[in-house]
This record gives C-alpha cells, structure tokens and sequence, in this order.
C-alpha cells in the first residue's frame, strides 16, 4: 500500500529495510526528520541510535561500527557534512562501508536551510583529503529513495568504501506517494576484515597510518584500481524524451524534476529537448554523454548552484558540442517556467546558428 | 489533468495540514500526487505556505510555477500569492481577516468567512477544514464523497474522536461553497 511521506523519513524506512542496523547523528535542518524517524524506528528494530555530541563523533561512530562489521549510516548537511570529511576520508583509506547522507542546504558557509545543489564538487571530488573516490548517489524522487537506500548499502558492502547520497532540502521535505514493496534488501556480503576478536584466528588490523611510502603507494594504486572498476560497472542515469531531442538537458535530483517540468512545457510547443540525469554522480555517465554528442550538438546544463557539475559534462564532451548553462544558487529553487524560458531562449538561439552554418 | 494548489497563511492556521490533507486524500483516490512545504525558521504566527499538485499522470515537478487554484489564510498570503495565480484561477481568501479586494480581474475569488463558520461547531480549529471542503466543492479536483470514506485514514492514528468535527467542518465548506 502506498503511504503518503516526506522524503526524510522515507530515507530512514528505506535504510532500515535495507538492513541497516546503526544509525549516528547530529541534529541540522533541513535533515532533522530523518534523525528522528531513526530515534524512533531504530530501537523498534533491535537496532542502534545515538545522537552524537557532534558531527565529528556521529562519522567515527560510523567508523567503528563499520569495522566490527556493522551496517551503518549517518546523515548531515552542508556544514555537518564538512565537518565529517575527516572520517569519511578515514573509511575511504581504511575500507570500510557506510552510507554518508547529505542533504543540501544553501551554502557556503552556515549559509540557509533551503533546498540547493551546492555540495557536488564536494562530494563527486573525496571531500576529505588524499587521493580517494566516494560513490555518490543523486535521487530525485521520494519513490526513488527505495531504490537508492539498498543500493547505497549494497554498493558500500561490495567495494567497501563510503556512499554518499546526494539529496537536497527539498527532497527531504516533500511528501509523495510511497511503496516499499519493491524494495530488496540487499545481501550480506562475507567480512573477512572486520575486528570480532581474534580467538581461534590471527589478529587483524584496520589502519590507515601507513609511514612507508611504498606500501602507501601500494595502497593508493589498489584504491584506484578499485575506483577504476566502480567508474565500468556502476554508473547510472535516466533519460526522459531524449530520443528525438535537438538539445539535452543535463541536471539531478530535484533540478531534474524541475528540468522535465520545464521540458513538459517546451515540448508542449514544439521545442524537442530532452533530459539526461545522472543517478550517479561519481561515477559520471560519461560513455551516455558522449553517444549524445554523436547526434546532438547543444547540451544544457541546469543546476541549483553557480555550476559544478557543469565541469563533468564539459570533460565528458572533450570539446565535442556547445555546453549552456542557467543556475540558481544560494538555495533559491526556481520554477519550471523561468527555466523553460531560458532553455528556449538558448534553443532558438542554436537553431539560429545551425541555419547560419548551412547558409 | 494537472491541478496545483498554493495554500498560504500563518504558522498554526492549519496551512500545511490543510496541504497533506488534500494530497493524502488525493492519493487514496488513486491520484498521482506531490506535496512541497515552504517554510523557513518557523515560529507560530510566521508565514507557512505548501504546494499540492494532484494529476493523473506522474508529476514532473512538485514546483508549481502557476497554481489554478491559491488558499490564502491571511492578509500577507493573499496579497503575495494572489500574483502568481494563472488568469482564471481561483482564489479562495478567509474573508474573517481578509479584505478580499483584488487588482485582478482575470481571477475568480471566492470569501470563506472561516472564523464565523467555525464557530457553528465551536472550535476555531477547524477553520482550515472549513476551507478545503470550500475548495473541493470549488475545484472538483478530488471527489468529496471517497474523501469523506477515507476521513480515518487520512487524519491518520489516534485522531479517531475527530472525525465527526472535521467531517461537519468540510461539510459546513463544502455547502457553503455551493450556495
């Protein structure tokens, strides 16, 4: 049965089906209904809450529970979020899994508590320091939030190293229709590495203090390897009305809900543009892109900040097309027909310029 | 069919219930719906405002740039969402403490003295019921007879003693609206 939920708490029932069984945080709009679905749901489950002292303590936690094996998560956003780089850069360089939730705000600095997509280069880029990836997840519905939540975990398991989901203030306050049933939990992987007690077996250890530059070079190229495995098997994406389409747009999460508004509006009169969301951010849907750029020549991007994930699309293009943009920042969330407006704007513009060349 | 509503008024007036009333309603029709707050750091008596859209198809975006129909609960919500209403939109005011003159005259108003209504049943609390019985009967975006078979599950667990006050509160909208 569909349950009407705002996306915050449907992130913490998803994470709980998920199998997810430690939970640390630190309270901070527009997140908090999240942490408190997980106050509640956590014990009825046998599970583990705790409210952290900060933002610092809630990721080592993580970390912990990570190394004795647990499924575990937390959730922040923006200035909580940078708070965690350090320990997120931990479990990168350890190899531990966790789910890292962020839920944009309007940024930088304290900033506002207004839905905005200001945190990509930090996420899609490590966000801590050292030479390290984060998988980073962007959904754009609540529905969606079913699937990610499993797959968060699943690939946090399977590649051991944190996931981050890229959601927004928005996300996280909406109320849509939701139906858990689809959901899978997703398997329990066999932990070879993790801290039970060393009885009947050797001792183990999880480190990251690594002094000898060879064995941490090592060590660097086994990451990248793994990265390198993660960027040919997991990225993710949709397309809506892309197939005819003379100009895509490029935008995620709750942008691209915005961008198909203004794409339903545009069609209505004739204008073919289409959409491309990434589902994963890092990975980045680089081979899409570039099969695009093929038969279109005018990309779009559209993103809730001064433009980040605009350099993705402009590496993944090499040079080929011409790259638009509008962005709103500071969390001001624009409506469908200003954003239709400029996409056409641009697309006729293009339109111009093809007759030109012909000419 | 695509219909976003815009309701609006002070923190406490019952705006967002009003909001999630209407979507969970919607949802139990079969609808496709989305329901978007807006508020800031909120303190009883600040501003409040949500977006519904029901539609029977999926919904591209839970933004909507020009709601047919806008509920404003008081003289700030009227005066600043009355602009975005699309030309034939319907606007309905809580004329107990609104002056409901409009510069537009591409909008249909329609007054709910909620205040003087609700005090038919006792209870200033069920103003905001008041008003979307006013706004289904207006709208017919959703059907008012499955919405009143839903009421328990729409006002959700451990509201059971008020049903009969909200049921008599969205019918006391619902005739009003019809005369």
């Amino acid at each position: 049965m569909k349950r009407l939920m705002s996306g915050n708490a449907t992130l913490g029932e998803a994470a709980v089906l998920s199998g997810c069984t430690h939970y640390f945080g630190y309270p901070i709009t527009p997140q908090n209904e999240l942490t408190e679905y997980m106050a509640k749901r956590m014990p009825e489950t046998g599970g583990v809450f705790i409210q952290s002292e900060s933002e610092i303590a809630a990721i080592n936690m993580v970390l912990g529970a990570a190394a004795a094996g647990a499924r575990a998560m937390t959730s922040s956003s923006g200035p909580g979020i940078s708070l965690k780089q350090e320990g997120i850069s931990y479990l990168a360089a350890d190899e531990l899994p966790a789910v890292i939730v962020n839920m944009v705000r309007g940024g930088p600095g304290m900033g506002n508590i207004s839905a905005s997509q200001s945190d990509y280069f930090q996420a899609t880029r490590g966000g801590g320091h050292g030479d390290y990836r984060t998988l980073v997840l962007a959904p754009g519905s609540v529905q969606e939030l079913t699937e990610v939540m499993p797959l968060a975990f699943d690939l946090a398991d399977k590649y051991r190293n944190p996931v981050v989901v890229l959601g927004d203030g928005m996300l996280g306050q909406m109320m849509e229709p939701v139906d858990f049933s689809g959901l899978k939990r997703p398997p329990d992987y066999e932990k070879d590495y993790i801290l039970t007690g060393a009885k009947d077996r050797p001792p183990r250890k999880i480190h990251s203090l690594i002094f000898d530059t060879k064995l941490q070079e090592d060590h660097n190229w086994k990451l990248h390897r793994k990265f390198q495995l993660i960027e040919q098997n997991e990225v993710r994406h949709e397309t809506y009305l892309a197939d005819d389409a003379e100009m895509i747009v490029v935008a995620y999460g709750i942008g691209a809900r915005i961008a198909k508004g203004a794409i339903k509006r545009l069609r209505q009169e004739g204008l073919k543009v289409g959409l491309l969301r990434p589902v994963t951010l890092w990975p980045f849907p680089v081979e899409m892109l570039q099969g695009m750029a093929k038969t279109v020549n005018d990309f779009f991007v559209f993103e809730m900040s001064a433009g980040q994930m605009i350099e993705d699309v402009k590496l993944a293009l090499g040079g080929r097309g011409r790259v638009h943009f509008y962005g709103r920042p500071g969390g001001v969330i624009p409506m469908p027909v200003e954003l239709s407006r400029i996409i056409a704007r641009h697309y006729y513009q293009a339109q111009a310029r093809g007759r030109k060349k012909q000419r | 069919m695509l219909v976003a509503t815009v309701f609006s008024g002070f923190g406490g007036q019952g705006v967002l219930s009003m909001g999630s009333t209407l979507a969970t309603a919607a949802m139990l029709e079969g609808k496709y719906v989305t329901y978007l707050p807006a508020y800031g750091v909120e303190v009883r008596g600040g501003t409040a405002n949500c977006t519904v859209v029901v539609s029977d198809e999926e919904i591209a975006s839970p933004v909507a740039s020009e709601p047919e129909f806008v509920v404003a609960m008081n003289q700030p919500s009227f005066a600043r969402f009355q602009s975005i209403l699309q030309a034939g939109g319907l606007l309905c005011a809580n004329s107990s403490l609104v002056d409901t003159e409009s510069a537009r005259g591409d909008i249909e108003i329609l007054a709910v003295p909620t205040s003087e209504l609700a005090g038919k049943l006792g209870t200033l609390k069920v103003a905001n019921m008041i008003m979307l019985g006013a706004l289904i009967r207006a709208s017919n975006m959703i059907s008012y007879d499955a919405m009143l078979d839903n009421l328990e599950p729409i006002l959700g667990e451990g509201k059971a003693k008020l049903i009969k006050v909200n049921r008599e509160a969205l019918a006391l909208g619902y005739t009003y609206a019809k005369e």
